[in-house]
C-alpha cells in the first residue's frame, strides 16, 4: 500500500514539473495590465510578431491587480504591470511590487521627471487634465489656473466626475504638492462650492454637459476630449465642437500631467522579455501607435502627435516628480472626502 | 452527495460508541460550511487590525452617508419590487386578459439583463445629454435648466434601475407560491363573502408571504452587494465606500471594518425575515387541486391589468433590448466581433459548470438541514447564505487570500522536499473563479430548493421511512422527482447569474480569458457605452433561453394541472 502511495505521488509531482517545465520553456511574458484589452492587445500583437515571445495578458482595474501581486507573492506569474496613472504604481512600488530595471533605452528614452527615481517605473505615454469651456459663454482670458476655479465668479458653473475617480485624486495630490495641504483644502472647499451639480458620470458626461449649457466649465482629460472629436457618434462630434480646451497654469508651473506606464513585477519570471516589452512600449512605433489610436502624447521627444492634439497647440508642463502625485495620494482622498466633494 | 449513502450502509458496529451517523453528516456539512465561508470570513478577520485612522476619517465623514444611502437604497427597492412583483404575478395566474398567457413568462425577462447595463442604457437614453431630453430642448427651443426633468443619475434612478431588473426574484417566487396555493383557501375566502381583491390581499397574499420574503431578501441582498450600478450613478454606498476605503485610501483595514457593518445589516435583514415567518409552518394541509378558474377580465379591468402587467417588462426589458439593439447596429462597424464565439463559449461554460455546483451543494445541503435541523446547522447555514449580499470584489479577494496561501504553502514545501516549484496551482486557474461564483451563488440556489423542500410534508420523509427507505433513497425516490421544479428554477437562476457576474470575474480570471461581461465592462469603462452594446446584447441573448425555460417550467408546475401528472405522483 505505501509502495502505491508514494508511486503516485512521484507520478503527480512528475506530471507537475513537466507542466510547470513547460511553462517556463518557451519564451514568453505575462502581463498584469489596467489598460483595457482592445487598448493594448492591438500592441502586444505587433510585439509578439516582431520578437516571437508570447504575451499572456490580464486586464482588470490597477488596486485588484497589485491586490492580487501581493497575495501571489513570491510565485506570481505577472512580468509586466501596466497602469493608466501614476498613482498606481508608487503604491505597487511601496508595497515592494516592483523591481529596479536597468536599460539604457529606457533611461535614454524617458525624460527623468516621468520615471521613478530608483528605476522601478517607466511612463509609456503622457496625458493631461485640463479645463474646457463653453465657447459661446465663457471668454478663455476669463480663465487662469486651476487654482482660480476657486473663485466665487464661478458659482455653480463647474462639471466635475467624483472623487473616486483616481485623474481627479491625482490632480488634487500635485495641488497639495504645491500649495501644501491648508490651501488645498480651502481651494477643494470653494471648488465645491462652485459645483453645477453633485459629481456624477465620466469625463466624457461632463464635457457634454458644458456642450448643452448645464456647467460652462469642466476638468478632463485630454485623451477623452480628443476622442469625441474624432468620435464616429454625429452627437459625440456635435457636443465637442461646443467646447474648447484650455491649458491652464501656463504663466506659472504648467498644466498638470498623469501618465499611462510600465513595470516589472519583483518576482518575474520572465525578466528579460519583461525589459524587452518595455522598450518596446517606447519605442518609435509603439509611441505612434499610442498617439494616433488613443490621442495620448508621446512620451519622447520627437515623436508626431495626432491632428486633433496638433490642433491645440503645444502647451508648458508641470514638470512636477510624478511620484509626488503618488505619496499626496492618500492625503487627497480624505481632503476631498472633507470637503464634500462626492 | 454520497455522504448519506456511505452513512446509510455503514454498520453501527463499526464506529465508535457515542459517535453515531448523525455526528458525522453533521461534522461534514460543519466542514462544508466552513470551506464555504472561507472568503467573507478572511476578510473579517482583519477586522481587528489598526487602521491607521481611515476608519476615524469614516465616521467624522462618510459613514452615516453610507448607511443612509444604502438604508433608503433598500428601501426604495423593497416598495418598487413588491409593487411590480406580486400584483402582476396574482394577475397572470388568476385571472385572463389579452396578453396574459405572454405575459406569464415575459415578467421574468428582466432578470437577463444585467444591473449595470441597464443603468448605462436608461443613462445614454435619459441623461441632460441624452437624446430625449435633446429632443425636449429642441422641440420647444429650450435651453439645459429651463425646464424640469428627473435626473436618472439619482438615488431615486438607481432605486428604479434594480427595481426594474430585480423584481423577477420576487415575481418569479410569489407566482410559485400563488399557483401552488389550493383553491379550496379562496374559494372558502369567496363563500364567506370575500371580493377577489380582498381574497388577494387578505388570503392569498399572507399564505405566500414566506415566498415573497424569500424573493424580497435576494432583492435586497442584491442591491447591497450591487456596485456597477451605483458607482456610475455617483451614489455614496457602502459598497462604493468599501472600495474607496480600501483602494483609495489604501486601508485594507477599514475596507473589512466597513464590510462587517454591511454584513450585520444583511445578518439583521436575515433574521427578520426568519423571525416574520416566526413558528408558523406553510405545509399544504389539502391537497385538493383542481384547475384554477381564471375569470376572463373585461372593460377598463382588462386595460389596467394589461397595463399594469406590460408596464415591467416594457420598461425592464423591451425597451433597453430595442436601445441596445439600435446602438449595436449603430456600432456594428466598430465593433471586433472575431472573438465573439470564444467569448460566449467562456461565458455559458463558467455558469453552466458554477449552476452545476452549486445545484449539488445546495440541495445536499437544504436536505441534511431538514434531516437535522440543530442550531449548530442552522446558523452554518446561515452564514453560508451571506455570501449573496457580499460584493464580488470583496468575496474575490477573500478568495485569493486562502487560496495564494495554500498555493504558496505547497509550493514552499515542495521546494523543500523535492527541489520541485510548483508555482500557483489553483488561484489562476478557473477553480479558483468558480469557487468564488459557488461561495456568492450558493444561497440563491440554496434558498430555492428550501422553498420546495418546505412544502413538501414531513409526513412524506415518514412514509418512506416505514417503508424501509433511507435517507439517500427518500430523496432520490420521493424529494427529488417532487422537486424537479424547484432544481430546475435553481440551477438557471445561478446560471443568469454567474453569466452577468463582473467583479470576480475581473480579478480572478487566468490569462488570456475573457468573457462577454468583461468586454462589455471594458468598453463601457473607456465611456464608449454604444460599442459596449453589441456584447450586452450577447449577455442579455444568452440569459433569455434559461429565464424562459424557468417560467414555463413553473406554469407546468401546478399540481392538479393534467390529472395525468397527478397520477404519476401517485403512483410513487
Amino acid at each position: 500500500m505505501r509502495k502505491v502511495l508514494s508511486g503516485l505521488f512521484t507520478l503527480t509531482i512528475m506530471v507537475l514539473a513537466t507542466l510547470s517545465g513547460q511553462q517556463a520553456s518557451a519564451a514568453e511574458v505575462n502581463v498584469y495590465s489596467a489598460r483595457e484589452e482592445n487598448l493594448i492587445k492591438p500592441l502586444l500583437d505587433r510585439f509578439s510578431d516582431e520578437t516571437g515571445i508570447r504575451v499572456n495578458l490580464i486586464t482588470a482595474g490597477a488596486d485588484e491587480l497589485t491586490t492580487r501581486m501581493e497575495l501571489e507573492g513570491a510565485n506570481s506569474p505577472a512580468d509586466v504591470l501596466l497602469t493608466v496613472d501614476v498613482g498606481r504604481l508608487w503604491r505597487a512600488k511601496e508595497a515592494d511590487l516592483l523591481q529596479s530595471v536597468d536599460s539604457d533605452v529606457l533611461m535614454r528614452q524617458v525624460p527623468s521627471q516621468y520615471r521613478d527615481s530608483d528605476n522601478q517605473w517607466f511612463a509609456a505615454s503622457l496625458r493631461s487634465r485640463v479645463i474646457v469651456y463653453d465657447k459661446e459663454r465663457v471668454d478663455p482670458s476669463e480663465l487662469s489656473t486651476y487654482e482660480a476655479l476657486a473663485d466665487p465668479k464661478w458659482r455653480g458653473d463647474i462639471c466635475v466626475r467624483s472623487s473616486s475617480n483616481i485623474y481627479n485624486q491625482s490632480l488634487v495630490a500635485s495641488l497639495v504638492s504645491h500649495n501644501g495641504l491648508d490651501d488645498t483644502q480651502q481651494w477643494a472647499q470653494s471648488l465645491v462650492e462652485n459645483f453645477a451639480r453633485s459629481p456624477q458620470g465620466g469625463d466624457r458626461d461632463q464635457i457634454a454637459a458644458v456642450a448643452i449649457g448645464q456647467c460652462q466649465l469642466a476638468l478632463v482629460n485630454t485623451y477623452y476630449f480628443a476622442g469625441m472629436i474624432n468620435s464616429t457618434m454625429d452627437d459625440q462630434r456635435e457636443q465637442a465642437s461646443r467646447v474648447a480646451v484650455f491649458w491652464p497654469n501656463q504663466e506659472g508651473r504648467g498644466a498638470h500631467i498623469n501618465i499611462s506606464g510600465a513595470a516589472v513585477a519583483r518576482h518575474a519570471p520572465n525578466r528579460q522579455e519583461a525589459v524587452q516589452l518595455m522598450e518596446y512600449l517606447v519605442s518609435d512605433e509603439a509611441q505612434e501607435w499610442y498617439a494616433e489610436t488613443n490621442n495620448e502624447y508621446p512620451v519622447r521627444e520627437g515623436v508626431p502627435v495626432s491632428d486633433t492634439l496638433a490642433s491645440w497647440g503645444a502647451f508648458k508642463a508641470d514638470d512636477l516628480a510624478l511620484e509626488q502625485l503618488g505619496i499626496h495620494n492618500a492625503e487627497a482622498v480624505r481632503l476631498m472626502d472633507r470637503a464634500g466633494w462626492r | 452527495m454520497s455522504l448519506p449513502q456511505s452513512i446509510r450502509d455503514t454498520p453501527r458496529g463499526y464506529l465508535p460508541s457515542g459517535i453515531n451517523a448523525r455526528h458525522i453528516t453533521l461534522a461534514g456539512i460543519l466542514l462544508l460550511c466552513l470551506l464555504l465561508s472561507t472568503p467573507v470570513l478572511t476578510v473579517f478577520s482583519s477586522i481587528g487590525q489598526d487602521s491607521d485612522g481611515a476608519w476615524q476619517h469614516l465616521a467624522d465623514t462618510l459613514l452615516w452617508s453610507y448607511i443612509g444611502q444604502s438604508l433608503l437604497l433598500m428601501l426604495g427597492v423593497a416598495l418598487l419590487v413588491l409593487l411590480i412583483g406580486v400584483a402582476p404575478a396574482w394577475l397572470v395566474t388568476m385571472t385572463r386578459f389579452p396578453g396574459s398567457r405572454i405575459l406569464e413568462w415575459a415578467l421574468v425577462l428582466p432578470l437577463a439583463m444585467p444591473a449595470y447595463i441597464i443603468a448605462y442604457t436608461y443613462t445614454g437614453m435619459l441623461d441632460v445629454t441624452g437624446p430625449v431630453q435633446g429632443f425636449i430642448r429642441e422641440t420647444f427651443d429650450l435651453r439645459f435648466g429651463d425646464y424640469w426633468f428627473p435626473s436618472i443619475r439619482s438615488s431615486g434612478g438607481a432605486m428604479t434601475m434594480l427595481a426594474l431588473v430585480l423584481y423577477p426574484y420576487v415575481y418569479l417566487l410569489s407566482r410559485t407560491a400563488f399557483l401552488e396555493q389550493s383553491v379550496c383557501v379562496l374559494e372558502v375566502s369567496r363563500t364567506l363573502g370575500a371580493s377577489p381583491w380582498r381574497s388577494f390581499s387578505r388570503v392569498a397574499v399572507p399564505l405566500a408571504r414566506p415566498a415573497i420574503f424569500a424573493g424580497l431578501s435576494l432583492v435586497l441582498m442584491e442591491t447591497l452587494a450591487d456596485y456597477g450600478t451605483v458607482q456610475y450613478f455617483g451614489l455614496s454606498t457602502f459598497t462604493t465606500g468599501i472600495f474607496r476605503t480600501w483602494f483609495g485610501m489604501g486601508s485594507a483595514p477599514a475596507a473589512a471594518q466597513l464590510s462587517a457593518v454591511l454584513l450585520i445589516f444583511i445578518f439583521c435583514l436575515v433574521i427578520g425575515e426568519q423571525w416574520s415567518r416566526s413558528r408558523s409552518r406553510y405545509h399544504h394541509t389539502s391537497s385538493k387541486y383542481s384547475q384554477l378558474p381564471r375569470p376572463r377580465l373585461r372593460g377598463w379591468k382588462c386595460w389596467a391589468a394589461m397595463i399594469y402587467c406590460g408596464l415591467p417588462v416594457l420598461l425592464g426589458f423591451v425597451i433597453p433590448f430595442l436601445q441596445l439593439a439600435w446602438w449595436a447596429w449603430d456600432t456594428r462597424a466598430l465593433v471586433d466581433f472575431s472573438n465573439f464565439g470564444e467569448l460566449m463559449w467562456n461565458s455559458l461554460k463558467l455558469a453552466f459548470i458554477a449552476a452545476l455546483i452549486a445545484l449539488g451543494l445546495g440541495l445536499f445541503i437544504s436536505y441534511s438541514k431538514r434531516l437535522q435541523p440543530g442550531l449548530a446547522m442552522r446558523s452554518s447555514v446561515r452564514v453560508l447564505g451571506l455570501g449573496y449580499a457580499v460584493p464580488g470584489t470583496v468575496i474575490a479577494v477573500g478568495v485569493l487570500i486562502p487560496f495564494t496561501w495554500l498555493d504558496n504553502t505547497f509550493d514552499a514545501w515542495m521546494q523543500a522536499q523535492f527541489g520541485i516549484s510548483t508555482g500557483l496551482l489553483l488561484s489562476g486557474s478557473l477553480t479558483a473563479l468558480v469557487f468564488a461564483y459557488v461561495v456568492r451563488f450558493l444561497p440563491v440556489s440554496m434558498n430555492t430548493i428550501d422553498a420546495g423542500l418546505g412544502k413538501i410534508k414531513p409526513t412524506m420523509d415518514d412514509a418512506g421511512r416505514s417503508m424501509g427507505m433511507g435517507s439517500w433513497q427518500i430523496l432520490r425516490r420521493i424529494h427529488v422527482p417532487m422537486l424537479r421544479t424547484s432544481l430546475l428554477t435553481a440551477t438557471l437562476l445561478v446560471f443568469v447569474d454567474v453569466l452577468k457576474e463582473l467583479p470576480a470575474t475581473l480579478i480572478l480570471r487566468p490569462f488570456n480569458f475573457n468573457t462577454l461581461a468583461i468586454r462589455t465592462y471594458e468598453l463601457a469603462n473607456q465611456e464608449r457605452l454604444t460599442e459596449a452594446a453589441a456584447s450586452a446584447l450577447m449577455i442579455v441573448l444568452a440569459g433569455i433561453i434559461p429565464v424562459i425555460l424557468i417560467s414555463l417550467s413553473i406554469s407546468s408546475s401546478r399540481p392538479g394541472k393534467s390529472s395525468e401528472k397527478e397520477k404519476r405522483h401517485d403512483n410513487r
